[in-house]
């Protein structure tokens, strides 16, 4: 399976996702210049964290306008599976592809720790391999992570089943414990917190991989 | 142009030798434009006129050093066709000025410095000294200044994407105003694509790229080689304002750049700019240099020569690549949206000439001004120190409390509310974060890592400055053996006051020399650092902080932790107990935390004896026989005893031990050559122990929940793990939130 890594300016967790596809995942990756206009027939895409364009404006703000995007949304809506973290998580929120908005963290500060959070739902193709109410300890890094919606957008995730995950202590302020959210179709997941930092014993955690795995489980029956 | 007068010559803090030295190089009156530049030149932050002589006592060569001092970093070869380029740099007169773009800005100017030499930055450390936190005067700035130093530091790390991965923060009353901020850092190259700062191929482009040039920054050289006076929170605009994002376009840029093999040589704009990396790299190159002010991309109109040579603003490099091959690189900028113009022609006549509108408003021969700036043999006497020699009678009324303070105090207590502010992962290579006795990172194209310790100790160093510097040495390698690493080499940032104090120069003089007979004996050269002088605001000096970086190797593999992992293992004191009398006792944490005191000298050191510890550490690790280990420290025993018992488990140790010394001291003094570690299997440590001559007495055994500590039957320190962690853990964060 190939995975196609976004690479913005200023996108510094890219080759981190690369490391952990072509290493530790076993499968295919390459990185994917901002300003392509096609994605070169991968089949799965990663949005990896950084400061796309600089966070200026807004994180993610700007990157929305990227003519990759175009790609991107497009390639969504054919059904392929696309994985936002941390700053791609708020680049598919700015551009509207998951519903919602992230701010400030509560203590208004960068936060890095390990953080457990709870597999809320395995029908996904990110969350397939998973148990259902898995608890996977995985690294945040991030200075804007709080998970915000109105009522009804929160209702309606919940009632839909796409809370993919929810942090067991909420480090941000998240509303109800928001890690990881999946779009209507089910084939857009953003998470704040990095399953590529957390691939392989030395990283402290290997609990990363099961979501790759269930992409790669998802790609492979989708075939 | 202004004409030369003496009062424009001060201003310019030249002395009147110095001004006649100029002439003579010229042979005539200077132009205002090469005033400014032989100032900034010859300023003491970038020409080390008061240190050089001492220096160059330093060991600099060593079996592993590809490069030493006098490029933008050191080399050293890590094998398997690697070498990693490292250096420490200090942004301490900014960060007091202006904290928050003052430490932003200090890790921009080494991230450059690192990745100038082809190196990929993986990893960053910082030293930081601040005013006590709960000062009755200056406290509440003190706090304001720790906040804004770790957010700037924060915001460009975090945005750059290299992880900070550890370091060390210290509070001393000496430091309310003029805190000290130092910044390692460290990148990997491959060893055949290094890149030097020089200029070489006469008729070759020399190519200006990155950030526009502003007014920002001006003569920041210059205010880092002066004191501080009240005036000097006016200097706010010589601050310069940093951009994360536009240094990650410029260190993927300046890669690739360099991949195309077109470039020739690169240099950082940092300190006086485009004045530095103009002559330093004709200097090096034996070259001369021209270019034309005109097509250097500046951000304001009306920029006179003076100020666009002496702007220090951030995220710019100058380049030197081979002539008909400018495309190459002119298309790589161009991908990341980043300027690149060529701005003049490497030369056969040895002078930086420099021309606004054609016509030439500076000519000064490069190496003149690179590199025979003027060299002080400053006077010095016998080292500043204003602290009784014998100890006053004390005596504890409660050994446990005692503890809590300590575990509790600003320098001793958890700094998580600092680094977890920091990405101390990206990058994924982080063996080993903050908050051990090392930080490790791993390399991915080998199987080496590298370990990474900073260390200084001000008291120390104040009551004596040599033994102060070889016990940050020890402690430094100490630190790296802890954690199984071999050291092979080190930087170092010396921050001092004002050298034309006889008695504060001979604090430099002796630290240098303390350092350099240390360095030799652990066979760590220096190849490369900073110095930072006039440390002092309104007449009163810092502690003299020589601060060590030493960088260790080992192999890649899980690292060996330093929290107790299981109970029922026996706890032994590798090094022994140790010795102590009172009056070495006052350079002690203890000393200053419980008695609010400083007297005495601090802990004697045993070089060789410090160095077979190490060795018998490193075979203890290799055998796979250490379950944890942690050296001792500040706050001695106790605290190392504390800090073991701190991990998610919660295992702590019941110690019984058998000395004579009382028992302040035998808890917490700070004898040096010693390292707790938990293990299975006592008896083959002992035996490997036995082997490098090291004492490694069993004290006790890892018990679940609590700390206990007994001395033939008495019992001195009883305490819940659960209770004194919250200490541990809350004292710093309740600190900040005063008021």
């Amino acid at each position: 399976m190939k995975f196609g890594v976004i690479v913005f300016p200023g996108s510094n967790c890219d080759h981190d996702a690369w490391y952990a596809v072509r290493r530790n995942l076993g499968h295919e990756a390459e990185f994917i210049w901002h300003d392509s206009k096609n994605l070169g027939g991968v089949d799965a895409v990663i949005l990896p964290g950084g400061f796309s364009y600089g966070d200026y404006l807004r994180c993610g703000a700007i990157a929305k306008f990227s003519p990759v995007m175009s790609a991107v949304r497009r390639f969504a809506a054919e059904g392929g599976p696309v994985l936002g973290i941390c700053n791609g998580f708020q680049v598919l929120v700015e551009c509207g592809l998951l519903p919602g908005a992230l701010i400030r963290n509560r203590n208004l500060k960068f936060i890095c720790r390990p953080v457990r959070l709870r597999v809320e739902t395995t029908a996904s193709p990110f969350t397939a391999a998973a148990e259902a109410g898995q608890v996977l300890t995985l690294p945040i890094a991030h200075g804007e992570g709080c998970y915000f919606a109105d009522d009804r957008t929160l209702e309606e995730l919940e009632a839909e089943d796409r809370v993919a995950f929810r942090y067991v202590e909420n480090p941000n302020g998240s509303l109800r414990n928001i890690a990881g959210i999946l779009n209507r179709e089910r084939n857009v997941l953003g998470l704040m917190p990095h399953p590529e930092r957390a691939t392989e014993p030395l990283m402290g955690s290997s609990d990363g991989l099961v979501i790759f795995q269930s992409m790669v489980t998802a790609g492979v029956l989708g075939r | 142009m202004s004409a030369i007068t003496p009062e424009l010559v001060s201003q310019h803090q030249l002395t009147d030798a110095e001004y006649r030295k100029i002439v003579a190089i010229l042979g005539r009156e200077p132009r205002y434009t090469e005033l400014g530049i032989f100032s900034v030149m010859w300023s003491e932050h970038c020409s080390y006129k008061s240190s050089r002589l001492h220096l160059k006592k330093l060991p600099a060569r060593g079996e592993r050093v590809v490069q030493g001092p006098g490029e933008n970093a050191g080399i050293i070869d890590i094998g398997d066709g690697y070498v990693a380029a490292f250096k420490i740099e200090s942004h301490n007169h900014p960060s007091f000025i202006e904290p928050f773009q003052g430490a932003a800005t200090g890790v921009g100017g080494i991230l450059r410095d690192i990745f100038t030499m082809g190196a990929r930055p993986i990893a960053v450390l910082n030293s930081l000294r601040f005013g006590p936190l709960d000062d009755t005067a200056a406290g509440a700035r003190n706090r304001r200044i720790l906040q804004g130093v770790v957010s700037g530091i924060a915001h460009y790390g975090n945005c750059f994407g290299v992880p900070t991965v550890g370091g060390e923060c210290v509070f001393e009353s000496c430091y309310n105003g003029n805190p000290l901020v130092n910044v390692f850092a460290l990148g990997v190259a491959r060893g055949d694509e290094i890149f030097y700062a020089r200029a070489a191929g006469i008729g070759n482009p020399v190519i200006y790229v990155g950030a526009k040039t502003g007014r920002d920054g001006i003569h920041g050289a210059s205010m880092a080689s002066a004191e501080f006076s009240e005036e000097s929170k006016q200097k706010r605009p010589n601050v310069q304002v940093g951009d994360p994002f536009l240094e990650k376009l410029l260190l993927e840029a300046c890669l690739e750049a360099m991949r195309t093999g077109a470039v020739v040589g690169i240099q950082d704009m940092g300190a006086a700019g485009l004045t530095c990396s103009t002559c330093e790299m004709g200097s090096r190159g034996g070259t001369g240099i021209e270019i034309e002010l005109d097509r250097v991309p500046q951000r304001e109109t009306g920029m006179t020569p003076y100020e666009i040579m002496l702007s220090e603003s951030q995220e710019r490099m100058l380049l030197v690549a081979e002539k008909g091959r400018e495309h190459e690189v002119f298309q790589v900028f161009r991908k990341w949206g980043l300027d690149a113009v060529t701005i003049g022609v490497v030369t056969g006549d040895g002078l930086l000439r420099v021309k606004h509108h054609g016509e030439v408003v500076a000519e000064i021969p490069n190496r003149e001004l690179a590199d025979e700036a003027p060299l002080y043999d400053r006077p010095h006497t016998r080292p500043f120190r204003k602290a009784p020699a014998e100890a006053p009678p004390f005596g504890s009324r409660d050994l446990s409390a005692d503890l809590a303070m300590l575990v509790g105090s600003d320098d001793l207590c958890s700094k998580r509310w600092i680094w977890e502010q920091y990405d101390y992962m990206v990058r994924t290579n982080t063996v080993a974060g903050p908050g051990g006795d090392a930080a490790i990172v791993r390399v991915k194209e080998t199987g080496t890592s590298l370990a990474i310790s900073l260390d200084g100790n001000g008291r120390y160093c104040y009551l004596d400055p040599r033994e102060g510097a070889r016990l940050a040495v020890a402690e430094c390698c100490r630190n790296l053996a802890t954690v199984g690493a071999l050291p092979v080499a080190a930087t170092n940032n010396l921050n001092f006051g004002n050298p034309e104090r006889p008695e504060i120069m001979a604090q430099l003089v002796e630290a240098i020399e303390g350092m350099a007979e240390a360095c030799r004996f652990f066979n760590t050269p220096i190849t490369g650092g900073n110095v930072s002088l006039y440390n002092e605001t309104l007449g009163e000096g810092i502690y003299p902080t020589p601060v060590l970086g030493i960088v260790g190797l080992l192999k890649t593999a899980k690292p060996t932790p330093m929290h107790f992992q299981d109970a029922g293992r026996a706890v032994v004191l590798l090094g022994g107990l140790g010795e102590c009398d009172d009056v070495r006792f006052g350079s002690s944490q203890y000393a200053k935390v419980v008695l609010g005191r400083l007297w005495g000298l601090p802990p004697a050191l045993d070089m060789d004896y410090e160095k077979q510890v190490h060795s018998a550490m490193r075979e203890i690790i290799a055998a796979g026989l250490a379950e944890s280990a942690h050296d001792l420290s500040d706050g001695g025993l106790a605290v190392a005893l504390a800090e073991c018992s701190f991990g998610p488990a919660a295992v702590g140790a019941r110690l019984s031990i058998d000395s004579e010394l009382r028992p302040e001291l035998l808890l917490f003094h700070e004898a040096p050559s010693r390292i707790l570690l938990s293990t299975a299997e006592p008896a083959r440590v002992a035996e490997i122990a036995l082997r490098h001559g090291v004492a490694a007495p069993v004290i006790g055994t890892t018990a679940a929940g609590q700390i206990v500590v007994v001395n033939r039957g008495q019992s001195l320190i009883s305490y819940s793990i659960a209770e004194l962690r919250s200490v541990f853990e809350t004292a710093l964060e309740r600190k900040l939130s005063i008021g």
